[in-house]
């Protein structure tokens, strides 16, 4: 078997049971809150257009937003809390839906007769509507089994373990096979869960009529043992697991991968266990670091002080690093426990031939002709303080300004299709293309120094410390950008990159 | 017994009546007919009488109690309602339509399957072929037979039916009809039968009230009505069955 493959099927099983239990906590949560709500919107009318109103609004906000927006409501906590509220919030819509239609559609003569013989108003509820409603009920929530499987792979950027990390981690590592492992793997549960609730809906709808049959007994048979075996496997995920001793974190590009798998490599080596939290967004990381749930990561001085201080000035390299460290060291108690070297920052590309047939160094000498250009920037770039500064800095600005995921930016420019884009120093892929990289002569960019962070409490321990301090100021410009392009260009997988960079560190 | 005092309801705060006050009395044993056409009241009136409808004004005695002291739950298990829609729970069996109200009102199982057993013969179905089946699979006629075998389930006195065989075939019908009125009998039910039908109305009750736009109009036996209407519009109603009948006659002398 492929290497590759067999390196993603080996995570399946851990995978698998994270994504099992986060679908079946967030269904059960959903299902039991949702089907109360829907009852109680029927009996008044008063509270159903708001309570559906609402429910659909939740709908329409794009659900990476909502998982951001949990994760800041419950204090920067990650992992599986903040992911099954967003899952739940997500999966009300169908099952609130379904019970008020379907409590709602009920022949009229039934429910006058059901008046007529002398049924008080909740048996009438829990004898006739409910029984009645049934079948539609559950189809609402077999409608919400397969969107919360396929929402739960986002559970991966809030440091929930799912398929997603298949899918996140190999978008950003150019792992298709991942990416392909982590997407059958999701269909294949939506597909079995669906039929599960289908069979339960079946023998809803053919209960007693068929009580005899073989057939109906079959299915029961089947049914219960599907639901049985989900839920004993959910429930053995979340068995209190021998802890590890460290968290590591990670945000969603290759080069943090790389890192993150560089400090657990070194932390295991010391002889400690490590988990890793890959994927997750900057603010996210930042603050489960702050709170402790995560206890190292390597992060960027000049994000910090733009995303964190607010600052907007470019007082330049050195002055931008201490204060960074003295930054989250004060108002946030983490550590700072050094810089490992290299800078990430950002730098305007074109492609050689482009630039030479332009004749451009400089930013400066892009002045005159870059209202005829097209700029291409990652998803944040032209959001973030960098290109901000580029502007007012240059007074510049583009024919077109579009953002790409960072892959799909990198084939544009090779194809033509833009003329510059804004990429990484360390990104191996600009010399993998063969770009070149224009200056900043005025130091408009922000710098950007790698600095290797530690939650305070893994800070008190001093093997801890020593073993990551051995990192300090080891990773150069070109190491890093050797590494990135070990995995983005030549399709290598992040520990070969580890291997890359523990070699540098200790020749 | 069931006895109306001055009842009166209106659905718009007293705008117009949908029922102005209105009293009768229907004594134990008897079939009341209680006809008009759409909007006449007549429906309003019977649901009174099971507290479905609240009057605004009057009260309403059966068995000498005013309704209103009573639970309206206890009060609808202890009258029989059958009506046009029938209203059968399709996912319940046949059996246990039938047992509804004896279970509402916590019979023992062993009493529950005997009656059931009974009360589908009494109207004329097996109970062996018809207990395990699900509504959907009976036709109209068999629907109301069962509609009526779970009213008389639990042994009330007391039946309310509202069109109770509008919605059937007339030869469906007519046996209906005639096996109800043969029950009615035997079980000496105090009913109320809302029809706007006066053949059928002529051929069951023992007494009939017209009603119209909120009134009685006149109320009476089948031959009081065919031979002394007080009423222009009670004339016009017993008329046509009458030249039917009339007709028929000749037509059976002819040959």
């Amino acid at each position: 078997m492929n290497e590759n493959l067999r390196e993603q099927l080996l995570l399946l099983p851990e995978y698998f049971q994270g994504h099992l239990a986060l679908t079946l906590i967030a269904l059960t949560l959903g299902i039991a809150i949702s089907i109360p709500l829907g009852i109680w919107a029927t009996q008044s009318p008063a509270l159903k257009r708001p309570l559906l109103i609402t429910v659909s609004i939740i709908q329409t906000v794009p659900s990476i937003a909502i998982l951001a927006l949990v994760v800041a409501l419950l204090g920067g906590q990650i992992g599986l809390l903040p992911a099954i509220v967003a899952l739940v919030l997500y999966c009300m819509l169908p099952i609130v839906r379904n019970t008020v239609t379907g409590l709602e559609t009920i022949a009229p003569d039934v429910l006058e007769a059901a008046r007529g013989i002398g049924m008080s108003p909740r048996q009438i509820l829990t004898r006739v509507r409910l029984p009645l409603a049934l079948p539609v009920i559950i189809a609402g929530i077999r409608t919400a089994a397969v969107w919360t499987v396929g929402l739960a792979t986002l559970s991966t950027l809030v440091g929930a373990t799912s398929f997603g990390n298949y899918i996140f981690t190999g978008l950003q590592t150019r792992n298709l096979v991942a990416v392909t492992v982590g997407s059958v793997a999701a269909a294949v549960m939506a597909v079995a869960l669906d039929s599960i609730i289908g069979g339960i809906q079946w023998l809803t709808e053919n209960r007693s009529q068929e009580a005899s049959s073989q057939q109906f007994k079959r299915a029961r048979l089947a049914v219960l043992f599907g639901i049985v075996a989900g839920f004993s496997l959910a429930a053995y995920s979340l068995l209190p697991k021998p802890s590890a001793d460290f968290v590591i974190g990670g945000k969603p590009f290759t080069e943090q991968y790389i890192l993150a798998g560089l400090l657990a490599a070194e932390l295991q080596n010391a002889g400690f266990s490590v988990d890793q939290r890959l994927g997750l967004g900057t603010d996210i990381l930042y603050e489960a670091t702050a709170n402790g749930s995560v206890d190292a990561y390597v992060e960027y001085s000049g994000t910090i002080w733009s995303n964190r201080m607010r600052e907007t000035e470019n007082p330049g390299k050195e002055v931008v690093l201490e204060a960074a460290a003295n930054f989250l060291e004060e108002n946030d108690g983490m550590v700072s426990i050094g810089p490992l070297g290299f800078q990430n920052l950002y730098t305007l590309a074109m492609r050689r031939d482009r630039a030479e047939e332009l004749g451009i160094e400089t930013i400066d000498d892009l002045l005159p002709v870059a209202r005829t250009l097209i700029a291409a920037g990652d998803l944040e770039f032209f959001g973030r303080l960098e290109w901000i500064s580029l502007r007012d800095t240059y007074n510049i600005d583009f024919a077109e300004k579009l953002t790409f995921s960072p892959t799909l930016m990198y084939a544009a420019i090779d194809e033509r299709q833009v003329d510059l884009i804004a990429g990484y120093t360390t990104d191996g892929r600009i010399a993998a293309y063969d770009l070149k990289t224009i200056e900043d002569s005025r130091n408009a960019i922000l710098p950007y120094d790698s600095m290797l962070l530690s939650s305070a409490t893994a800070a008190q321990n001093p093997e801890f410390m020593s073993t990551l301090s051995a990192l300090v100021n080891k990773i150069s410009d070109n190491a890093m950008r050797e590494a990135n392009r070990l995995v983005d260009v030549d399709g290598r997988s992040v520990s070969d990159a580890v291997a890359y960079l523990q070699s540098i560190i200790r020749p | 017994m069931i006895e109306l005092q001055n009842v009166q309801k209106s659905f718009d705060g007293g705008m117009s009546y949908a029922v102005a006050e209105i009293s009768f009395k229907v004594e134990r044993g008897e079939l009341l007919g209680l006809i008009g056409e759409s909007g006449s009241g007549k429906t309003t009136t019977l649901k009174m009488i099971n507290r479905l409808e609240e009057p605004n004004q009057g009260q309403i005695l059966v068995n000498g109690r005013n309704v209103q002291d009573r639970n309206p739950e206890q009060l609808r298990r202890n009258i029989g309602y059958i009506f046009q829609g029938i209203g059968l729970f399709p996912h319940y069996s046949v059996a246990q339509n039938v047992a509804a109200v004896p279970t509402l009102l916590g019979w023992d199982p062993d009493r529950i399957l005997s009656r059931c057993r009974d009360t589908l013969e009494l109207v004329g179905l097996d109970y062996a072929d018809y207990a395990e089946r699900r509504p959907d699979q009976l036709s109209g006629g068999q629907q109301q037979r069962i509609g009526v075998a779970r009213a008389l389930a639990a042994e009330p006195e007391i039946m309310l039916m509202d069109e109770p065989f509008g919605a059937l075939d007339p030869i469906t019908r007519a046996e209906l009809q005639e096996e109800f009125k043969r029950i009615q009998k035997n079980l000496d039910l105090t009913v109320i039968m809302v029809t706007h039908d006066m053949t059928e109305a002529l051929l069951m009750a023992d007494r009939i009230a017209v009603m119209k736009d909120g009134e009685v109009l006149q109320i009476g036996t089948p031959s009081e009505l065919l031979n002394n209407p007080t009423h222009e519009y009670v004339k016009k109603l017993v008329e046509m069955p009458r030249r039917r009948a009339e007709h028929l006659e000749r037509l059976m002398h002819s040959s």
